[in-house]
């Protein structure tokens, strides 16, 4: 176990090395000039080289790779952006509760949804709920988030007032025109309930499956020789067997959706990071941007570990392998 | 009074391609104490038959008729909370493959101890005890220590003991063992079987073997049922059926093992494969691929009559007495030759 | 290592195959980042035996036993991590796979399940014809011709060119198994199991094609089975198969006969017996306990630990060699059975002196 934990420490750090490097690389395959855009529309040549030098754009790319891992690691600091000069940990720090407000309660949101409808579905299988939830996956994998949302912006928002359309409301401080966990919530439902009809629908169509799997196994039928009643059967034998694999599918699913719900974001104006990444891509910003994919990657890199020790935990044959 | 008595049991099932019969009329019973082989290829029903006595059959599209009179109570019959109050206590089954048929994310321990407390008024620390006696009972080494382990950690012979012992745990008065060995191998086998009847002498009860190997029914059966394309082909006790078989599908069979004790240059062989539960051949079903085949059994089903002077012993088939004995006669001679 | 005469460097006249301790080690790896290897799944640890033009040698063995891993590195379907293997008097062990490409025409493999084994995508005309087509033996015209008349000789109606596997049953299925095997002419087919994926009825019918095939076109069979009385009514020759070792090889009638290692007496002891009077009246050898595990296997004897004739001091010290017992026997085994049958209790208590 400890071995295993040991090599995923380590690929970890592969990765996390092995991802930052290829952004920083790419950045400088892309023909724009920040120094450029800095400086100004009307700058001079001599401008634009005190811009670079300012922004430290004029050393060779590996040195400027160092010094932020440099920065990264000994200092915690991130950088500063290259538009406004904030630091980039307060913009990564501003944004991150946003994104995470997202995904987190859209991933309640949507397990809430999937696990009863997959379940139901699988133990009713052909049946009209079977094939109403069927259509309903079909859509919620076909239709892109983006037109979901705005569908239910125009719809729940604008139509009928139920909710805001746009906006973000902190969690905590009351500090802009709303605050507090209603007004937090209450401004999430819409978003919640876009990001979440994706995966919705997938999480339906593989609980469907993998209960329709187990059901079929050797040792439920033990169960019911042995004369257990089918609550027992279903609770104990069929969904603790069936909902393992949905345990690294969230695991995996919830990370991803950390690097940047974007589209939800982008439709409900949610100022989370996938809205701090386009800012930064836009303008060049690498310190942005590539704060935007330290933090992804690090959330990424710790929920799969999270979720690989907790599926060892859960699965004896991994744990005892 | 039999403890278990079937009488025209019939099971089909709807499926999209029409009513499969995959049991179509099987009566037998069995005594206190006794073990009866159900013997038959795949198809023939031999499975099902015995998972329609217990009430596994998946409830939508099965159609089941007949009895199953268990100590008085037609378990075809009763409700739903009587049979599993019956099911793992007064009657228990194990399956074939010992790898798949237990929960491979709970301990052994708990799984005996939930097939305990379904039953008996019993605290956790009583049913453990129980669950610890049967686990020695049945031949697990160090079974203090393996009763915690999950069942990944079991090699396939000890995980069938694992089943037998969860079987065995209320008493049972009825073992339904499905293909117990098949999965095994062959000295795995002889461990498995020797210890299926020493129990048997221990805890009284009565085992249904369900099997294609008529080696095994050999071994262990008092009474055997060969059954055919769902019907039943021949009854009788065990040294009859291998000393006077009446039936051409006994022969085929018989004459189609190859034998440790003897050299036979061709085997027996039964023409054709088994006929389609869907649509079974009219008259008697095993007549496309007789070789004995009148005219008589492609029209008229044979019914299952007594064979000539055995009681006990019946079979359904239309030749008669004295082709019957020459036959069998012959099949038993070809086994037999050179024994060496 | 292999006795005297069980096998001789270079085939003798008309020795086909030729297997001189043959092994087949499985690396078991751990590590960190650099996998290393700590220990071998030895799936075969010596196997050396020969097989005549037009005899059958049968393999028998329980699982783990490696007799299928044996059959794919004969077939060199595996690297071989040691040994020889000599196929029709050329040395086949560490040929690269272009060089082996022709020696592929002349040994084919049939398979255990028939479900598995043949792609369900494909028909069955395709399945037949493939070998055919890889090793380039005729036009297409002839190359249909030819799948047609073995689907006659297998017994399937030639007419079912097209059709796909699944519209055949298991035992029909095997018999496209052993057509694709005919196809290019081979003179050694490996049968892994043929029959045992298949009901008693139509196992039958497999193994009377198959004699019937080797007599028409003098074929030469190595079949494995775990089925005994199976293995004993097709083979010529018969080799008993424990823990990646064989150890004992022997004649089909002698072995059944007059076994010489008790592992072999244990098997035949437990293979049930159609026959209630002879089975019942008959004394079991029930081994204790499970066969071990490859990784680790136990010292010198590979059996020593579950039989019943273990001599402290000498079995788990020595290993014993594969011993000649004239007529083709050989057994590894310090204390041989005297006779068969034999109770438990006689087994115990061997008279003899050591063999070796």
């Amino acid at each position: 176990m400890l071995r295993y934990l040991a090599r995923r420490f380590i690929w970890a750090v592969v990765l996390f090395i092995a991802v930052t490097l290829v952004a920083y690389v790419l950045f400088f395959l892309i023909p724009n000039d920040p120094a450029r855009l800095v400086a100004g529309k009307a700058a001079t040549d001599a401008d634009v080289k005190r811009a670079a030098h300012f922004l430290g754009t004029d050393r060779p790319f590996y040195v400027q790779y160092a010094k932020f891992l440099d920065r990264l690691i000994i200092h915690q600091n991130l950088g500063f952006s290259f538009t406004n000069r904030q630091s980039v940990n307060s913009i990564v720090g501003n944004a991150a509760p946003v994104t995470a407000s997202l995904v987190f309660g859209g991933a309640i949101f949507w397990m809430l949804l999937a696990l009863p409808i997959g379940i139901l579905s699988a133990l009713r299988p052909r049946s009209l709920l079977d094939r109403a939830s069927m259509t309903f996956v079909l859509i919620g994998i076909s239709a892109h988030p983006i037109w979901i949302g705005l569908i239910f912006a125009y719809f729940f928002g604008f139509k009928l007032h139920w909710t805001p359309i746009t906006g973000y409301c902190d969690f905590i401080n009351p500090s802009t025109e709303c605050g507090g966990p209603v007004q937090w919530a209450y401004h999430l439902v819409l978003p919640w309930a876009t990001f979440a009809i994706l995966f919705a629908a997938l999480y339906v169509r593989m609980i469907r499956a993998n209960v329709l799997d187990t059901m079929n196994e050797d040792y439920v039928r033990t169960a019911r020789a042995k004369g257990a009643p089918e609550r027992l059967v279903l609770r104990s034998h069929i969904l603790r067997n069936a909902l393992l694999p949905v345990v690294t599918m969230l695991g995996m699913d919830i990370s991803l959706a950390l690097g940047g719900a974007v589209f939800t974001e982008t439709v409900y104006s949610l100022p989370g990071l996938g809205k701090a990444a386009i800012f930064g891509l836009n303008n060049n910003d690498i310190p942005t941007v590539e704060g935007v994919i330290v933090f992804a990657t690090l959330a990424i890199i710790v929920f799969n570990l999270v979720v690989d020790l907790l599926y060892a935990w859960i699965d004896p044959r991994i744990r005892l392998a | 009074m039999a403890l278990l008595e079937v009488r025209d049991l019939k099971t089909h099932f709807r499926t999209d391609d029409g009513i499969v019969k995959a049991v179509d009329g099987v009566s037998f019973s069995i005594e206190k104490g006794e073990t009866l082989g159900i013997v038959g290829e795949s198809g023939s029903g031999k499975s099902v038959t015995c998972l329609t006595i217990m009430g596994l059959n998946p409830k939508r599209n099965t159609i089941s008729s007949g009895e199953a009179i268990f100590k008085g109570e037609n378990l075809l019959t009763m409700s739903s909370s009587r049979l599993r109050d019956i099911r793992g206590d007064d009657i228990a089954m194990i399956f074939q493959d010992p790898m798949t048929s237990l929960n491979p994310v709970h301990r052994i321990g708990a799984q005996l101890v939930e097939a305990i407390q379904l039953h008996r008024d019993v605290t956790k620390k009583q049913a453990r005890a129980r669950a610890l006696e049967l686990l020695k009972a049945v031949g697990i080494p160090r079974a203090e220590r393996r009763i915690d382990d999950y069942p990944h950690q079991f090699s396939g012979g000890m995980r069938q003991r694992v089943m037998i012992a969860m079987a065995l745990v209320n008493d049972p008065d009825l073992l339904i063992a499905d293909e117990p060995t098949t999965a095994l191998d062959v000295t795995t086998q002889a461990q498995i079987l020797t210890l299926m009847t020493d129990l048997q002498k221990d805890f009284g009860s009565a085992i249904i073997v369900i099997t294609h190997d008529l080696g095994v029914i050999a071994e262990i059966a008092d009474d055997v049922v060969v059954m055919y394309a769902a019907k039943i082909a021949e009854r009788a006790p065990v040294a009859n059926l291998f000393k006077r078989p009446h039936h051409p599908y006994t022969w085929g069979l018989l004459g189609s093992l190859p034998r440790l004790d003897a050299d036979v240059e061709r085997l027996v062989q039964i023409r054709g494969q088994p006929p389609s539960l869907l649509h079974p051949p009219r008259g008697c079903r095993f007549h496309p691929r007789c070789p004995y085949v009148m005219g008589v059994c492609k029209t008229v089903e044979p019914e299952l009559l007594p064979a000539a002077d055995e009681r006990d012993h019946v079979q359904a088939c239309h030749l008669d007495v004295e082709t019957k004995d020459r036959e069998a006669a012959k099949v038993l001679a070809g086994t037999m030759a050179e024994a060496s | 290592m292999p006795a005297a005469t069980a096998t001789n460097g270079g085939a003798r006249g008309d020795e086909l195959l030729v297997v001189e301790d043959l092994k087949k080690h499985f690396p078991v790896t751990r590590g960190i980042i650099f996998q290393k290897q700590i220990a071998a799944v030895k799936a075969v640890d010596g196997v050396s035996f020969t097989v005549r033009q037009g005899e059958t040698l049968g393999v028998v063995g329980e699982s783990g036993c490696g007799k299928s891993t044996m059959a794919r590195c004969v077939m060199r379907l595996l690297d071989v991590t040691g040994g020889r293997i000599v196929f029709d008097g050329r040395d086949i062990t560490r040929l690269s796979r272009s060089d082996m490409r022709p020696y592929r025409r002349e040994m084919m493999m049939i398979f255990q399940d028939p479900y598995a084994s043949l792609n369900p995508r494909k028909r069955v005309g395709f399945i037949v014809a493939e070998a055919l087509e890889v090793h380039k033996m005729g036009t297409e015209a002839e190359i249909k011709k030819r799948v047609q008349e073995l689907l006659e000789v297998v017994g399937l109606n030639p007419e079912h060119y097209n059709r796909f596997p699944h519209e055949f049953s298991g035992g029909q299925r095997q018999r496209i198994g052993v057509a694709r095997a005919l196809a290019v002419n081979p003179k050694l087919i490996v049968c892994d199991e043929p029959v045992s994926a298949l009901d008693v009825s139509v196992q039958a019918q497999i193994l009377n094609l198959l004699k019937d095939l080797q007599s028409s076109f003098g074929l030469t069979y190595v079949f494995i089975a775990h089925d005994l009385n199976v293995v004993r009514h097709i083979s010529d020759r018969v080799m008993v198969m424990y823990l990646g070792h064989a150890v004992e090889i022997a004649p089909r009638h002698d072995l059944y006969v007059e076994p010489k290692h008790p592992y072999t007496g244990a098997l035949l002891s437990a293979v049930p017996i159609p026959d209630p009077e002879v089975g019942r009246a008959r004394r079991r050898i029930v081994l204790e306990g499970d066969v071990p595990s490859p990784i680790n296997p136990p010292s010198a004897c590979w059996f020593h630990p579950r039989c019943p004739r273990f001599r402290e001091g000498h079995c788990d010290v020595e290993t014993p060699p594969l011993t000649p017992f004239g007529d083709g026997h050989f057994a590894a085994c310090h204390y041989p059975l005297e006779r068969w049958p034999m109770t438990e209790e006689e087994i115990r208590h061997s008279t003899r002196q050591p063999v070796s």
